[in-house]
């Protein structure tokens, strides 16, 4: 790129020529002078801006990474401990008959005989293995669902509130009817997850769409991406934040529905899960051992969403200035 | 215009041919209401304007008046009641007060969109991308995210975002309005710079006297409701100008004066 004064005092500015007649007559001499006499030098000016620039953005100020992790893990690790004191006290004096509320110790050690048996992760993962593969069912279905009711106006008014409706319904209302269709199987199990993770799932994409600042559409058409060239260069990656906390709430429809269904659909030819040891627990009416099958349904819910969701949620936030840094 | 900004300008002569329209924007007679039948805002009435090739026109009006709701027909983004707008070389850029650039791609990302929805070839992309960034001066800011750019920077990438497009017009609305004096003042010297070394024909909305008066070789003012063309101006001041210039002060106490009149004229009744 040269500066100005290489490029323009010795532009030949023949362009009065082109013009029509009528409109030189309007615009005596306006064109001739008008790009002429250089007076900004070109260096200054760019030097200028360069200042303009380094003035205005601010630097980011990185804070120490142990310090970050200490202040975010530290809270939770203490608000758990206090969960457990509290337990603990409440098991010594006796709230309730040691069956009835056994201590933190007494649920680690079933937790214990289960890992050592070899069958915890069996469980953990017939499981999670089901949610898995029910999340990304609904995922494949409710995705092109959301998209068309949020951009095809008859698909809205009909389904739309349906649509919204099905996600205040509880999951497990839908077993009856699956065992009724599908009797007790894997069938019953995925239909469950799936009536409950696609409304959610498509919600949030109808959200994410319907948050899209007219703005970006319009920039979009402007440079041309109209059509699926918009739909995918400019409507999509616009409404993802929306997207991803549709899947995120997705996955814990999912879960849930999970779970519900494995407590009540329980077959010997079905792998037990979850929700099939903690109805085991109770059949046995071990308090422990239904503690521990709770446990471990709410570690999995919460660690998937810690591991696999919050990062990416937290990494498309940032990547368009929309986290606070902190 | 896709060759390099100097060698446009030193082509600038002879680019323009006798074949070539003789207007790079033709508004005629054009008028926009908008409301249902019945309950009808007429918002321009009866506009008409010539963009010459290579010109640049600024459109003066009060807020409301429909300066946005004109360019944005010119763009095409929305349709004219009545009247006609022809723009010979395609689809004219359009850079609006808000920057509109991507948040979730760089800033080199954004003006790649517009190359490949351009056509442009993808091995090309990134050399024109980082060639663009250069004409606005921003060199190193290729990986950088839009909200790590400044408001002034912002816009330049979404000038150079414009000029991608590699349209003969583009249509800018109020894009320096929200930045501080001293940004925008650069920014002024940095459009008409660009504007010197291209073929860009620029039809420019202000509601800023100054500014319209800085930058144009034409002001056109508009009244309000209806918008109507009040009155045109010729500016013969050289270029570069500065916005303190006394001949561009001496030219907006004129055009200032006018526009005045106008709005006084609505609180008449
Ligand atoms: N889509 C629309 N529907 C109804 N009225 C509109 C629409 N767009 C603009 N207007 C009206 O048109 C007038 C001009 O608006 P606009 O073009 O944005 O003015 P300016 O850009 O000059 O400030 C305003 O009174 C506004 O309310
Ligand atoms: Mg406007």
């Amino acid at each position: 790129m040269a500066s100005t004064e290489t490029t323009t005092s010795d532009t030949p500015d023949a362009q009065p020529e082109t013009r029509p007649d009528a409109r030189e007559d309007a615009r005596p001499d306006a064109r001739p002078d008008a790009r002429e006499a250089p007076k900004e030098n070109g260096a200054d000016l760019a030097g200028l801006e360069a200042g303009l620039d380094a003035l205005e953005t601010q630097t980011a100020q990185r804070t120490a990474f142990g310090r970050k992790l200490l202040s975010k893990a530290l809270p939770p690790i203490v608000a758990v401990a206090l969960v457990l004191v509290l337990w603990q006290l409440a098991y010594h004096f006796k709230v309730k008959e040691h069956y009835l509320l056994p201590s933190p110790a007494d649920v680690g050690r079933t937790l214990q005989e289960k890992w050592l048996e070899g069958t915890l992760l069996d469980y953990v993962w017939t499981s999670l293995s089901r949610g898995a593969l029910g999340f990304l069912i609904s995922v494949a279905i409710g995705t092109p669902l959301g998209l068309i009711v949020a951009r095809v106006k008859v698909v809205r008014a009909a389904i739309g509130p349906i649509l919204s409706g099905l996600q205040s319904l509880p999951s497990v209302a839908w077993v009856p009817a699956a065992i009724i269709w599908f009797g007790l199987s894997d069938a019953t199990i995925y239909a469950v997850v799936l009536l409950g993770a696609v409304p959610s799932i498509a919600n949030g994409l109808v959200a994410g769409v319907d948050q899209v600042p007219p703005l970006y559409l319009r920039a979009g058409r402007v440079i041309g991406a109209t059509g699926l060239n918009g739909v995918r260069h400019v409507l999509l990656p616009a409404a993802l934040p929306g997207y991803i906390a549709g899947l995120k709430q997705g996955w814990a429809f999912s879960w849930r529905s999970l779970m519900a269904a494995e407590l009540i659909v329980n077959a010997a030819d079905l792998g037990v899960g979850l929700g099939q040891l903690l109805e085991q627990g109770r059949e046995l009416q071990d308090m422990s051992w239904v503690l521990s099958a709770i446990l471990l349904i709410l570690i999995v819910g919460i660690g998937i969403e810690l591991l696999i969701f919050a990062p990416i949620e937290r990494r498309v936030l940032r990547s368009r200035g929309l986290l606070a840094r902190g | 215009m896709a060759a390099t900004l100097t060698e446009a300008a030193v082509d600038k002569s002879t680019t323009a041919s006798a074949t070539d329209p003789a207007y790079a924007a033709r508004i005629s007679h054009v008028s926009k209401s908008f409301g249902r039948p019945g309950a009808q805002q007429l918002v321009l009435d009866d506009i008409t304007i010539d963009v010459a090739p290579g010109e640049f026109v600024t459109l003066l009006g009060a807020s409301g008046c429909g300066k946005s709701t004109l360019l944005n027909l010119v763009a095409g983004l929305d349709k004219p009641s009545a009247g006609e707008i022809e723009v010979p070389g395609g689809r004219p850029a359009l850079m609006f007060q808000e920057h509109a650039l991507f948040p979730w791609l760089t800033a080199g990302k954004n003006i790649e969109l517009a190359l490949k929805m351009r056509g442009l070839a993808k091995s090309e992309r990134r050399d024109e991308a980082e060639r663009l960034l250069e004409i606005v001066r921003l060199k190193g800011a290729y990986g950088k995210r839009v909200h790590e750019l400044s408001g002034g920077m912002r816009q330049r990438v979404a000038l150079a975002r414009a000029i991608a497009q590699d349209s003969q017009l583009l249509l800018m609305d109020e894009p320096f309005a929200a930045l501080d004096a001293i940004t925008r003042d650069v920014l002024h010297d940095e459009l008409t710079r660009i504007w010197r070394e291209t073929n860009l024909s620029v039809l420019f909305v202000t509601h800023n006297v100054r500014e319209a008066v800085r930058l144009a070789e034409r002001v056109v003012l508009l009244s309000s409701r209806p918008g109507r063309i009040a009155r045109e101006w010729e500016v013969g001041i050289p270029q570069p100008r500065r916005i303190e210039d006394s001949a561009v002060a001496d030219l907006s106490i004129e055009i200032t004066e006018q526009l005045r009149g106008e709005i006084r004229r609505h609180g008449q009744h």
